[in-house]
């Protein structure tokens, strides 16, 4: 399938669900009654939220608040910690994940990008290559063109077109986290989980991936978990903040920031803990 | 003056065990090069020419058909225990337990069971195969335990990378997880090829005496039995010299080889 | 789906594989004892163990294993004797003594040690460690004496290696700090580096008796082989040890004798596993 065609199936699934002040809101995820143990510890309490298309919602909060283990549970990447258990109902464009569905086509439509730069011991290329040769893509044409695409889609294609079969681990720390967003981008997903991207970076590296985030939005729906507020503000259009495995509040980025309504979650933006 | 006393057994016993080998490498090889003559080398052994080629060639044998069986068997049991089994799952427990006891096991019973049950029992006979599938349960345990160690020193988030494109686990295992584990593996397989090499007990009841090449059901030596021979017959005292150079030619390579390869995950 | 087809079939084939080992423990078991054990009580197991009378060629013959049980515990507790002494102080030698640029050599030329085929250790026995005894101390050379010297040389890369890495686990604070009271280096290696890495150094000390009690050629190649009772003091006289009474005979026996050869193998496996639980029970305590 090509993308073309997978944009088109894509609209026709996009559910319209509502309508504020003129404005189309389109829901991507749905959460409805989410609740997620680690086997006795219960990590996350009735999550239940809605996530727009072609937005950037930002999750954040305190350490060990369930914000990197709600991201992990929209492409289902908890199913790999034993005696992780959920239960509840998370709608991916209206269809339960956790029904009958291949978890790695749900992969394919929902990629990650993860807190350390992982690139894969590999060339630069098959890096890129890997996940379309996943899913049965083997024309070296078809495969070069995604490689340019994806590179050029993470904005990294300029540093990268000359040295395609070097090592993916001969790039710097901020080139290799651009490559794993290319790299999420080669299987041309839907959304992108970024989860804390831009933590193990240096400033100027970390604003090059915000300016990227920042563009992905035409063409994706991100979900972004971050432990640094301005990159929130400066990114996201919507956020929520979570404490303890409850989300507390959640709406719109400027409105959370300038007036939020809960105690705790102003006490978390002014810097009074975590 | 206490801790001199110390000083001074600590270089002795140093100086003892570098003389030691030293002197065991430095006698062989005086004595034995003189007789590495072409004539060593010749295709057929005969009671006039104690030609090594034959068992040099049934070494290489009996080599290849060992790692045939154990690398894969040794390698996927690795796969199993680190990649797919649950922690503290009751398999785990007892096949490590029982590796464990194989590495323990001397290579005497090896080669006792390996007659009772390969040579007697299946009744291949004295035979390549034979003696190669009891050296390959000989080596099992080390190719389990260097591969296990070197897939548990590949990093998660290669495989977190690999499952968030939407791979499966069997492509993350070999496309990804097995290639960044590959050199551990191979330092573990050369030194099976070593202890494969410097075999004795394991194999003379089982693969047996023979100095010709054998087909798989037939029997021949391997180099460490070839100068078993040699010199427990005491007639070929020069050519047994000879063997154990190319023997120790063989471990010093082996050796060599494997710690490039170790080198080589250390550095990542 | 193919792929999940594959998935399942692989999981299978790998379970299948992790359960090998477990499949050859088994069958060693079940073939050793099965072909051993009921010779044992053909013979009588306390005759077999206890008595001192090997002679497979009399008429009737007569199976008993003592002077090889005897012969194995002599040969090894003389390997220990030299080996363990000059493994530890060699081991300490390297982690805190060798300068870096020696350490490099010295370190292969351990695994060099380790990586000789025993084949090779016992043909340097038998052309120059018997000649050396048989002039130094008397009697022919093929003793009690030059298995127990070969031996140990054999076990030394076991001791070293394993005491090495236990030494170097050891945290260096611990080492910083004797320095700190006033310790010189000998006194903090040997004070209060050693002491903790004691349960390493048993470690490697009771893997060296698992070594040197299931060599068998090298032994063979200069022990002498006779199968007499020998008294300690007996050490330049010849010894046959477990292994080699197997080795030996195997080619030739038949029926019972070569039961009672299996049942030998019997014993030396049971040694070994005796071994291994000790030394899994120490691994454990390290661990902890």
């Amino acid at each position: 399938m090509d993308s073309r065609s997978f944009a088109s199936l894509r609209m026709t699934r996009i559910k319209l669900i509502r309508f504020t002040a003129g404005e189309i809101y389109l829901e991507k995820f749905k959460l409805t009654g989410v609740d997620l143990w680690y086997n006795e510890f219960k990590a996350l309490h009735s999550i239940n939220m809605s996530i727009g298309a072609n937005e950037i919602t930002a999750f954040i909060g305190p350490s060990g608040c369930g914000k990197s283990t709600l991201l992990k549970t929209l492409n289902r990447m908890n199913d790999l910690v034993e005696g992780c258990k959920i239960t509840g109902e998370i709608l991916l464009d209206g269809r339960n994940i956790y029904g009958n569905i291949d978890v790695n086509l749900l992969r394919k439509r929902v990629g990650m990008v993860f807190q350390k730069p992982n690139p894969f011991p590999m060339s630069i290329y098959d890096n890129i290559a890997y996940g379309p040769r996943t899913h049965g893509i083997k024309s070296r044409l078809k495969l070069d063109e995604i490689v340019e695409n994806s590179l050029q889609g993470a904005a990294i294609w300029g540093e990268t077109k000359d040295r395609l079969w070097r090592s993916a681990l001969s790039l710097s720390g901020g080139q290799q986290q651009r490559l794993c967003i290319a790299r999420a981008l080669s299987v041309s997903p839907d959304v992108l989980l970024m989860d804390e991207p831009t933590s193990a970076l240096d400033p100027i590296s970390t604003s090059k991936i915000e300016d990227l985030v920042t563009e992905l939005k035409q063409k994706y729906t991100v979900v972004i978990v971050t432990h640094n507020m301005q990159q929130a503000t400066r990114v996201s259009d919507k956020t929520a903040f979570f404490l303890l495995g409850e989300m507390v509040e959640y709406g719109e980025t400027d409105r959370i920031f300038s007036m939020p309504k809960d105690k705790r979650c102003e006490d978390y933006i002014t810097g009074r803990f975590g | 003056m206490k801790s001199k006393i110390l000083l001074v057994i600590t270089w002795l016993s140093a100086a003892v065990t570098f003389s030691l080998l030293i002197f065991l490498i430095g006698y062989i090889l005086a004595r034995g090069i003189p007789y590495l003559k072409p004539s060593l080398f010749a295709l057929e052994y005969t009671t006039e020419n104690v030609s090594l080629l034959p068992a040099l060639i049934t070494t290489v044998m009996t080599v290849a058909l060992s790692l045939l069986i154990a690398v894969p068997v040794g390698v996927f049991s690795a796969i199993y225990l680190v990649e797919y089994a649950k922690r503290g799952s009751k398999i785990v427990k007892w096949v490590r337990a029982t590796a464990e006891t194989l590495s323990g096991i001397p290579s005497i019973i090896y080669g006792l069971f390996g007659w009772m049950f390969f040579v007697s029992f299946l009744g291949w006979g004295l035979s390549l195969l034979a003696g190669s599938c009891t050296l390959s349960i000989m080596i099992l345990p080390l190719i389990m335990r260097t591969t296990e160690e070197s897939l548990k020193s590949v990093p998660d988030i290669y495989r977190e990378g690999s499952f968030g494109l939407g791979a499966g686990r069997l492509r993350t295992v070999f496309r990804i997880v097995l290639p960044a584990a590959a050199p551990g593996i191979l330092a573990g397989v050369i030194l099976a090829i070593g202890r494969i090499v410097g075999e004795t007990a394991a194999l003379i009841f089982t693969a047996g005496t023979v100095a010709q090449v054998p087909g798989l059901l037939g029997s021949g030596r391997t180099l460490a039995i070839h100068m078993y021979a040699l010199s427990s017959e005491g007639l070929y005292t020069g050519q047994a010299y000879a063997t154990a150079v190319v023997l120790l030619a063989v471990v010093i390579g082996i050796n060599t080889l494997s710690a490039k390869a170790a080198k080589k995950i250390a550095k990542k | 789906m193919k792929r999940d087809y594959n998935e399942k079939i692989m999981r299978v084939v790998f379970m299948v594989s992790a359960l090998a080992a477990i499949l050859a423990v088994g069958l060693i078991c079940v073939f050793l004892f099965a072909g051993g054990v009921p010779a044992m009580f053909k013979i009588g197991i306390f005759k077999f163990l206890f008595g001192t009378d090997w002679s497979p060629g009399n008429t009737p013959p007569s199976f008993e294993i003592l002077p090889m049980i005897v012969g194995s515990v002599y040969v090894t507790a003389g390997a220990m004797l030299f080996g363990v002494p000059v493994g530890i102080f060699t081991a300490v030698f390297l982690t805190y003594v060798c300068p870096k640029k020696l350490y490099k050599i010295l370190k292969p030329a351990v695994d060099l040690l380790a990586g000789v085929p025993s084949v090779v250790y016992g043909f340097f026995g038998m052309v120059i460690i018997v000649p050396f005894v048989r002039n130094t101390f008397g009697g022919d050379g093929n003793s009690i004496l030059t298995a127990s010297l070969l031996l140990g040389m054999m076990i030394l890369p076991t001791i070293i290696g394993i005491t090495e890495s236990a030494l170097r686990a050891v945290p260096s604070e611990l080492y910083e700090g004797a320095v700190a009271l006033g310790a010189d280096r000998e006194r903090a290696v040997f004070g209060v580096m050693l002491p903790a890495a004691k349960s390493g150094v048993m470690a490697a000390i009771v893997l060296g008796i698992g070594r040197a009690i299931g060599e068998t050629m090298a032994i063979k190649m200069v022990a002498g082989n006779q199968t007499l009772l020998r008294m300690p003091g007996e050490f330049l006289k010849g010894v046959r040890t477990l292994t080699a009474n197997v080795v030996i005979e195997m080619g030739y026996a038949e029926g019972l004798h070569r039961e009672a050869l299996i049942a030998t193998g019997v014993v030396l496996f049971v040694f070994i596993l005796l071994i291994n639980l000790l030394f899994s029970v120490i691994n454990r305590k390290n661990a902890q």
